[in-house]
């Protein structure tokens, strides 16, 4: 049997709106666990713009991407969150004393009197490349990464792509296929020149392809691939494949969390703008992923959105509780929440 | 107001007016061009706002630097005119410059 993690409140996505609602659900002593498919928190902030410098948030005439995701967790580190990285929420249900029991998709289980969607555009997945017809091979031949280097030996495998994850596959994987080609539409990489030479070596040595080109179609039946066509300046060439491996960066696509239930407004979750709860009473939903009239993608919304929701996780939380409106510059058992007094 | 021209892929153009500096992606957003995503808003990170660029204009358009060639290796159907429409922006020269939206966006 699975251990369940049991919080007070689950927030799904631990991009800048849901670092922020820790800070919020913290000051009314509420305990938060978040989980998000990326390896590391800040969202889209770390993962699309870091370096890029944002204005609109008050009192920062500009800063970074990044710079405000670590401004974030210094500022929640007070109610010292835990995360679950590399995850995406699968299920969801709830259980008979009104909380929720969510699962990832690796069967960790969680449970939590509270749901926070602050899930922005969606978890990032692979993107799908642009081959017509790649569909019926996708989990049986075309794979977005690697879980095991065996499942590729003896194969005939194409690469696509050129960034890290590409060279670094095609480099690892040419001792265990039996031939590597890899595709990418330009010979400039993105990839660690280091690796890029390692590639240039091993195509010198006749031990894999590289081919200048694009990935055009595709050849093979039931699912199992037999070979690709490489369309490159000198025309179309067509090679073996019968695993292949395409690398085309991220997309965010809403997930799970679709049949969850919850009414949904073209892929959004709409709220009230009360509490920013769903048409599920417990699971709120706040940042990018929501929607009610007026609203506006902006990270400062989201900020105001999650101390509204606060209040409201609160009262269900602690029902019957009257709960004190209360400013951090002058009441002490905030500053006590903080660490800023003893 | 410097005219812009996008051709969405069923063939409906889109004249719209549109002021320098701003760029070709946001012009196409506040005019709901179909096609034209810009997942990111803007920051050249996504490659949802690839466009084609009319022949008659790429050497005026110009080509793109090193970190749109990177993005672009992440959209659909590739050409020597493509460009990231978030990463042209509008001058003087544009006048009259004609875009085309691919059948998608990766």
């Amino acid at each position: 049997m699975t251990a369940i993690t049991k919080t007070d409140v689950l927030i799904v996505g631990a991009g800048p709106v849901g670092l922020f609602a820790v800070f919020e659900l913290g000051l009314f002593d509420m305990k938060c666990h978040l989980i998000d498919i990326l390896d590391r928190p800040g969202g889209q902030c770390a993962e699309l713009y870091p370096e890029k410098p944002i204005y609109d948030i008050p009192g920062w005439p500009s800063i970074s991407a990044q710079g405000l995701v670590d401004k974030l967790l210094e500022q929640i580190a007070p109610f010292k969150p835990e995360f679950t990285y590399n995850r995406m929420v699968s299920s969801l249900e709830r259980l008979e004393d009104g909380s929720f029991r969510v699962t990832t998709d690796e069967n960790e289980v969680f449970e939590a009197k509270i749901v926070v969607i602050a899930a922005g555009g969606g978890s990032f997945q692979p993107k799908r490349p642009p081959i017509p017809g790649i569909e019926p091979y996708e989990g049986k031949s075309v794979f977005y990464s690697v879980r095991r280097m065996e499942d590729f030996r003896g194969h005939d495998l194409v690469i696509v792509g050129g960034g890290d994850s590409a060279l670094d596959w095609t480099l690892n994987l040419q001792p265990v296929a039996k031939s590597v080609t890899l595709v990418h539409r330009r010979p400039e990489f993105r990839a660690a020149p280091d690796s890029v030479n390692k590639m240039y070596a091993m195509q010198e040595m006749k031990q894999l392809e590289f081919q200048v080109g694009q990935v055009t179609g595709l050849t093979g039946s039931d699912g199992q691939l037999a070979s690709a066509t490489i369309k490159g300046p000198e025309g179309d060439v067509e090679v073996p494949c019968t695993r292949m491996l395409p690398f085309f960066g991220l997309t965010m696509k809403l997930g799970p969390i679709a049949e969850w239930g919850l009414n949904l407004h073209e892929n959004l979750i709409p709220v009230d703008t009360e509490k920013f709860q769903t048409s599920v009473p417990g699971i709120f939903a706040v940042g990018d992923i929501n929607w009610y009239p007026g609203k506006l993608k902006l990270i400062l919304s989201g900020f105001h959105e999650v101390a509204l929701m606060a209040q409201a996780a609160k009262r269900i939380i602690s029902p019957g509780e009257r709960i004190v409106f209360q400013y951090t510059t002058s009441s002490t058992s905030l500053q006590k929440k903080l660490g800023v007094v003893d | 107001m410097t005219k812009l021209t996008f051709i969405a892929h069923d063939g409906t153009h889109f004249d719209v007016d549109a002021e320098n500096c701003s760029t070709v992606m946001e012009n196409a957003i506040r005019n709901a061009v179909p096609g034209i995503e810009a997942e990111c808003g803007g920051a050249c990170a996504c490659a949802t706002c690839h466009v084609y660029v009319d022949e008659a204009w790429t050497a005026e358009v110009g080509e793109p630097e090193a970190m749109e060639e990177d993005m672009l290796d992440f959209a659909y159907d590739v050409q020597p005119n493509s460009r990231l429409s978030c990463q042209i922006k509008v001058r003087d020269a544009l006048d009259g410059l004609v875009v085309r939206v691919p059948a998608r966006q990766g």
